[in-house]
């Protein structure tokens, strides 16, 4: 690959990379995410290969393995393009059928496509099923359009085209700035300004600086950050350099997960690309800005996600909790300023640059700007990612994207934000995704995890399951999260098994206070959030279960 | 040094920068009570015993005095009942893995905890980590750590560096606030000669 | 695993100390379970205490300081998995080969984990053998996956 020096080479070579490709060409995009490669689609796409060679098809037709299509599912998903016919729970046997009669005869096979169960209605394009034509899929759209392990397809979408911009066209204030007025929140959990958090980083006195993506990912149910940078890693590489412009850093760190050999792989591959075209490392595009990536591998337990645990995990110590009063973005690692954003927080800032702040500000609610990627699961029809603006109610989410609950049955409440999140009840899900709205209603919305609950859902189960779960995933360290959850855990348990007692759910309330109040960090100040929120809209189902002596689990 | 001066319950103290609001406390002869600090070592903040209140910019804020820097104009308080609900609670949580420390009942005492509010599950240890923090920081041999992680988190020494080492030193017993390092010890001692 | 393996990892993250981490992972990656051995070698060359390495090695649920058995049982127990009856799969399979989560079976045959969500949710509740995936799973089929492996 040729090195890129400056930004009218990268416009050359990106007319050179679109110039090559024929636009009517067929191409298959095959969904290889976690959930398809799951359930097989490795074999559709060997069948696919050997289909088109068996036709000797090769100069004819693409064919493409992409990240998660968000539809999972239905999967093994895969896409026809230029059509955009959708095929859905594909299998190897289908596959000679779709080469000739779809992809050169140009005919929808009607057994693939989708159909909707509650209309019957079928849909062949991506634009009519409902799952997908009622998103804004601005950042997980692409995942089907690229295959992620090539730069090139990456640019033909546009790629680098942020950073070349910032570099060469703004200052790094002006790229500052231009986040702050977008006002982009932290997707991780906590909704933080990232432009506020960015410039705290950038005034912190110091030379060395670090940027870092947190690609932990750790909340149950949550998988969406694994889809989009295991589908389409540069746009976070992409984000995370321009951020190190803005901040003033040489040095990035990618934190995540071990256990996912296809995320791990295309993160090595983007970054081995990157650099070769010269995006990262010494003198990028020939600007003069120097940068330079690592990736530290972990999986860790749920705590290992908070910032300062996993900055010490970074420096090869004990991933737990420091106990600071000193934001990370002033002294993370090795005691120097370290500006952590999520991956999805990341993902934001290339579309941000490049269609500037304005239009960002146009989606959205009054406070919450932009998209959000939600991980779907729980007791629906539709699990999978989904990518809606925010203010897009929840009943919309789960109804019109989620087709609604499986079996015929009614929905209890949506829980957000995992263990450290809380449940809305039925009676509420015509609220807004919103990151304010939803925290006055105790459910914060967290990294984005929306789990959805049937009416047989027992809440004082949901509880024990978020607090059991934390048992074996906080640091243990503080004596208010270990002691408070263990104790909260045997209390909950016991009220489950209709062994509860009169003052139990007092005594919850209490322990809870001094936890919320005293703990260490984040994960002790918000593990009884789950327990809080379902006695303030399913207080009911504890007493019953006191009183009656019932065992429900 | 720079002088700092703050407000601990109501009186002027001076404290130098970098001090904790505990260390500036205790040059004032202002208690707070702790049980996972100790002054050779580094700071800890892990049992929260001596949490206080802190007033700064107008923003009241619940902190753990032996972690927290002090600035300029802090307001600090030691005592409310906010505070002594939680150092009762924290009590409580652990009189049920140790009943009988004598460092426990004494606190207990002030804050009316009942120790048998909740079930008994006596381990001993409170996991205040002095011995870990002694060994690794004072005396630089490292012969007991921590292992695993949340509820089931617990102190453990390396049987080959404890038999070397620890004999001539237990330099960390009186340190412990329960009996459990002296249980753990002799363990690993009967673990280790057959 | 003999000291050249181990040190061939330890050279590749150039002995630092701030690689502890990524060190251990491929130790156990490659060989399947933390040997004290290996540990007392990692504490050698990278200078740092054992009753660290130990912490980190019993912290992460990823490592194992037991032999793992030949295959390895992995159910989903996040929330999704959860809801759709992962606690009756999960006790099927206990009762089948006879372990509990984080145990081997004494003829080393299976292992059995549960683990967090693992980013399938559309497929639950559901077993993983081997990295294999075994979707949307009644606890009735659990048999018929396992006679497969031993
Ligand atoms: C217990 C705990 C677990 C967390 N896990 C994650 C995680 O898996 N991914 C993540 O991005 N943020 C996680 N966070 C939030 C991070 O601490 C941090 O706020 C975030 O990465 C900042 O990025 P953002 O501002 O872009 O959201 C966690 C926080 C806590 C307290
Ligand atoms: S609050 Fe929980 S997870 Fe956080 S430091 Fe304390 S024990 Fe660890
Ligand atoms: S994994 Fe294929 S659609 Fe999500
Ligand atoms: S003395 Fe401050 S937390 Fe223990």
């Amino acid at each position: 690959m040729p090195r890129i020096n400056s930004a009218t080479e990268l416009e050359e070579l990106r007319k050179g990379i679109l110039s090559k490709r024929d636009p009517n060409k067929p191409c298959i995009a095959i969904c290889a995410g976690t959930g398809c490669l799951a359930l097989g689609n490795d074999r559709v796409i060997s069948a696919f290969e050997e289909e088109v060679k068996k036709q000797t098809l090769e100069a004819k037709v693409d064919i493409r393995a992409t990240g998660c299509h968000g539809f999972c599912e239905k999967g093994p998903n895969i896409i026809i393009y230029p059509e955009e016919i959708c095929y859905i729970e594909v299998t190897p046997e289908d596959v000679p059928e779709i080469v000739s009669q779809t992809v050169l005869g140009k005919e929808v096979i009607d057994r693939l496509i989708y159909t909707d169960p509650n209309t019957g209605e079928k849909a062949a394009h991506q634009s009519e099923i409902p799952f997908y034509k009622n998103q804004m899929r601005h950042l997980i759209g692409n995942n089907s359009k690229i295959d992620p392990k090539s730069i090139d397809e990456y640019l033909a979408l546009g790629g680098y085209s942020a950073l070349s911009k910032s570099l060469f066209e703004m200052s790094p204030e002006q790229v500052l700035e231009e986040i702050k007025k977008a006002n982009l929140r932290g997707r991780g959990g906590g909704g933080f300004p990232a432009g506020l958090k960015w410039e705290t980083a950038r005034n912190a006195p110091g030379e060395e600086k670090y940027v870092i993506v947190n690609g932990h990912e750790g909340e149950p149910g949550a998988f969406m950050d694994r889809a989009l940078f295991t589908g389409n890693p540069h746009s976070v590489l992409e984000g995370l350099i321009i951020g190190a412009y803005a901040i003033g850093s040489h040095q990035g760190f990618i934190y995540t997960r071990h256990d996912s050999p296809q995320l791990r792989n295309n993160i090595a591959v983007a970054l081995t690309q990157a650099e070769e075209y010269g995006l990262l490392g010494e003198n990028i595009l020939g600007s003069g800005f120097n940068f330079n990536v690592e990736v530290h591998l972990d999986i860790g337990i749920f705590v290992s996600g908070e910032s300062s645990a996993l900055m010490r995990s970074i420096e090869g110590k004990n991933p737990e909790p420091r106990p600071k009063y000193i934001r990370t973005s002033v002294s993370g690692i090795w005691e120097k300023p370290s500006n952590l954003n999520n991956v999805e927080t990341w993902a934001n800032v290339p579309q941000i640059i490049n269609r500037g702040s304005e239009w960002y500000t146009s989606i959205g609610t009054e406070r919450s700007k932009g998209t959000k990627l939600i991980s779907l699961s729980g007791n629906i029809v539709n699990t999978g990612v989904v990518e809606v603006p925010f203010g897009t109610t929840l009943r919309e989410i789960v109804y019109d994207i989620g087709g609604g609950i499986p079996n015929g049955k009614k929905l209890k409440a949506v829980h957000f934000g995992g263990p450290m999140g809380g449940s809305i009840p039925e009676s509420l899900l015509d609220t807004p995704l919103d990151f304010d709205e939803l925290a006055k209603l105790g459910a914060p919305i967290g990294a984005g995890g929306m789990f959805v609950l049937d009416e047989d859902t027992n809440m004082v189960d949901v509880t024990r399951f978020f607090l059991n779960f934390l048992t074996n995933e906080s640091c243990g360290k503080c004596v208010p999260c270990r002691e408070g959850i263990r104790q909260m855990l045997k209390i909950v348990t016991n009220i489950s098994e209709g062994k509860g007692r009169e003052g139990d759910i007092e005594l919850l309330e209490e322990i809870s206070e001094v936890a919320g109040a005293a703990s260490l960090c984040a994960l002790g100040k918000t593990a009884s959030d789950p327990l809080l929120s379902t006695l303030r809209y399913f207080r009911d189902e504890y007493e019953a279960n006191i009183k009656e002596k019932k065992c429900r689990a | 040094m720079s002088e700092i001066l703050l407000q601990i319950d109501g009186r002027e103290v001076e404290a130098r920068k970098g001090m904790t609001i505990l260390e500036a406390a205790q040059s004032a002869g202002i208690f707070i009570p702790t049980l996972c600090h100790h002054e050779k070592l580094e700071a800890y903040g892990a049992c929260r015993i001596c949490t206080v209140e802190v007033e700064a910019r107008g923003r009241k804020n619940l902190v753990a005095a032996c972690v927290y820097p002090v600035e300029q104009n802090l307001v600090v308080r030691t005592r409310s009942e906010k505070i002594d609900r939680i150092r009762k609670m924290i009590l409580e949580l652990l009189l049920a893995h140790a009943p009988d420390a004598f460092a426990l009942q004494d606190l207990a005492k002030e804050y009316g905890a009942d120790k048998d509010r909740f079930e008994k599950e006596a381990s001993f240890c409170i996991h205040c980590g002095l011995c870990v923090r002694y060994c690794a920081e004072v005396k630089k041999k490292n012969a007991v750590g921590f292992v695993d992680r949340g509820t089931r988190r617990e102190i453990s020494f390396i049987p080959e560096i404890a038999s070397k080492e620890c004999w001539n030193c237990k330099e960390c017993f009186p340190l412990c606030p329960t009996e459990a390092l002296q249980a753990a010890f002799v363990l690993t001692k009967a673990l280790f000669s057959p | 695993m003999d000291n050249a393996r181990i040190d061939r990892i330890i050279d590749k993250h150039q002995g630092e100390a701030s690689s502890l981490i990524q060190v251990l992972l491929e130790i156990q990656s490659e060989n399947h379970w933390l040997p004290k051995e290996a540990l007392e070698r990692v504490s050698e060359k990278l200078q740092v205490p054992l009753t660290r390495i130990r912490h980190i090695a019993t912290f992460y649920k990823t490592f194992s300081l037991i032999p793992k058995g030949r295959h390895e049982i992995h159910v989903c127990t996040g929330s999704s998995c959860h809801v759709r009856g992962a606690t009756r799969l999960l006790d099927t399979v206990q009762d089948l080969i006879g372990i509990r989560p984080g145990e081997t079976s004494s003829d080393l045959r299976f292992s059995l984990e549960t683990g967090n969500c693992l980013g399938c949710c559309a497929l639950g509740p559901e077993i993983v053998v081997d990295g294999k995936h075994h979707s949307k799973i009644a606890p009735d089929n659990v048999e018929d996956v396992l006679k497969d492996y031993d």
